[in-house]
């Protein structure tokens, strides 16, 4: 208990300390003033959620190979944090857009491929829902999940190289692509704070999907009797 | 060896059902005739305008027609458990897989193929000139749809919702075939036609990708 409490106000200061960076420490942008600080808190979910998926990805991956279900636990715990990451993203993208390009939302690459991995992820959920029985539940979603997790690159390549206003990318991007090296530290600052929240959101909602099996069988067990 | 002597067992099992009642294809070739009808009641289709947004129409009442296509793929081998005497029959899940999604192919570019004079005429694009290419687009993408709907209809025969479920897990799935096909097939359609090499290839890759999952994780999605 006290555990826990204690990693939570670590994750809460370190979210808090990275608000802060991004208001205070980065410098302003020259062309996009105050409004470029919502970058640090967008992109950095937009990481946290892709980092997300993919930890649902290996779970899934370990519960068709193992056969455990804290495999499954896990699963589901990442796919939805990374979904609400990724539903954060798609809510500050456009609260940047509207004043930065005059629109809320463009069916640019980047929006788009966001916008269909969200769908994938919700498709994922909503299938999880459809199947009652445990263990048919935690297999047939589970391969659901690596068939979407497969589709991800294919999605972002097919849209971007067919169909694009999304900012280039600025990390890992092309020649004259870069940040300033104290925007660079804050950004990744971020990255770590939103890391550290969505890992520790994800250990809350497996306790909860555990707790949530050890109640079914505990009434199973009551019924029995 | 038995792989493929099982997998043609089985196709011909699959086209000797549909060849008996005919039931999938007249019904999909009808559905995607209503799809696009309603369509040119939603835009005008007149000429250039057509040519710009026909292609893409083509591809989305293909994926409508596919997500109903593929829902009776695994259902109907539930009815009298024919899917536990498949699974008996062959030494390698995979087979039952290889004649589904070979069948569902055929069928789905047999309708396509049904399907194109008739858009072409309707809609006033010359497909006659570059009909080879056109043929190889539709073909891969054919086989890319049939491949994830294959896989994707064996998990949903399984669950609650089923009819509604199937579109909901596929069609975003199919996201990067709609978008690739559409643009390939708008540059073999306008006036100046182009072959897309680039996008004919990462059709084939989606296919490649797509058969290698399935042959890697097809005999769990079987289990009893």
């Amino acid at each position: 208990m006290w555990k826990r409490a204690l990693i939570a106000a670590a994750v809460l200061f370190l979210v808090g300390a990275a608000a802060y960076a991004s208001f205070y420490i980065a410098p302003e942008e020259k062309t996009m003033r105050v409004l470029q600080r919502i970058f640090y808190f967008h992109a950095a979910t937009a990481w946290a959620g892709e980092t997300a998926f993919g930890i649902c990805f290996l779970a899934n991956l370990a519960y068709v190979w193992l056969r455990k279900e804290k495999w499954d636990w896990l699963a589901v715990s990442a796919a939805e944090v990374g979904l609400a990451c990724i539903t954060v993203v798609l809510i500050t993208g456009p609260i940047w857009a509207k004043p930065a390009w005059g629109i809320y939302w463009t069916w640019d690459a980047r929006l788009t491929s966001t916008f269909v991995l969200w769908l994938l992820y919700v498709s994922y959920l909503l299938l999880r829902t459809m199947i009652e029985e445990p263990d048919r539940r935690a297999l047939l979603s589970a391969l659901f999940g690596i068939f979407a997790f497969i589709d991800v690159p294919i999605v972002f390549g097919a849209i971007r190289w067919w169909r694009t206003q999304h900012p280039a990318p600025v990390i890992m991007g092309g020649p004259g692509s870069g940040l300033d090296p104290t925007m660079r530290k804050v950004f990744f600052f971020s990255v770590l704070a939103l890391h550290a929240l969505m890992l520790f959101l994800i250990s809350e909602r497996y306790r909860l999907e555990k707790l949530r099996t050890d109640l079914e069988l505990i009434r199973r067990e009551a019924e029995a009797i | 060896m038995s792989l493929f002597a099982n997998t043609a067992v089985l196709l011909g099992k699959e086209i000797r059902t549909e060849y008996r009642s005919r039931e999938l294809l007249t019904t999909t070739f009808v559905f995607i005739l209503i799809v696009i009808v309603l369509f040119s009641f939603a835009f005008d289709p007149t000429s250039d305008e057509s040519r710009r947004f026909a292609p893409g129409l083509l591809w989305l009442a293909i994926l409508f027609a596919s997500s109903l296509m593929l829902q009776p793929c695994f259902l109907r081998e539930q009815h009298n458990d024919t899917l536990s005497a498949l699974r008996l029959s062959v030494s390698d899940p995979f087979a039952i897989f290889l004649a589904k999604l070979a069948a569902n192919t055929l069928f789905l570019l047999l309708t396509e193929i049904l399907l194109l004079p008739l858009f072409a005429v309707m809609y006033n694009v010359p497909v006659i000139p570059v009909l080879h290419w056109l043929l190889l687009v539709l073909f891969l993408a054919s086989l890319g749809i049939s491949i994830a709907g294959t896989a994707l209809s064996a998990i949903s025969a399984q669950a609650r919702m089923r009819e509604l479920l199937l579109p909901v897990l596929l069609l975003p799935l199919l996201a990067p075939i709609l978008v690739v096909s559409a643009e390939v097939t708008r540059a073999l359609l306008d006036r100046a036609p182009v072959v897309r090499w680039k996008g004919i290839g990462f059709i084939g890759v989606f296919d490649v990708v797509f058969l290698t999952a399935l042959w890697l994780f097809g005999e769990y999605l079987l289990e009893e």
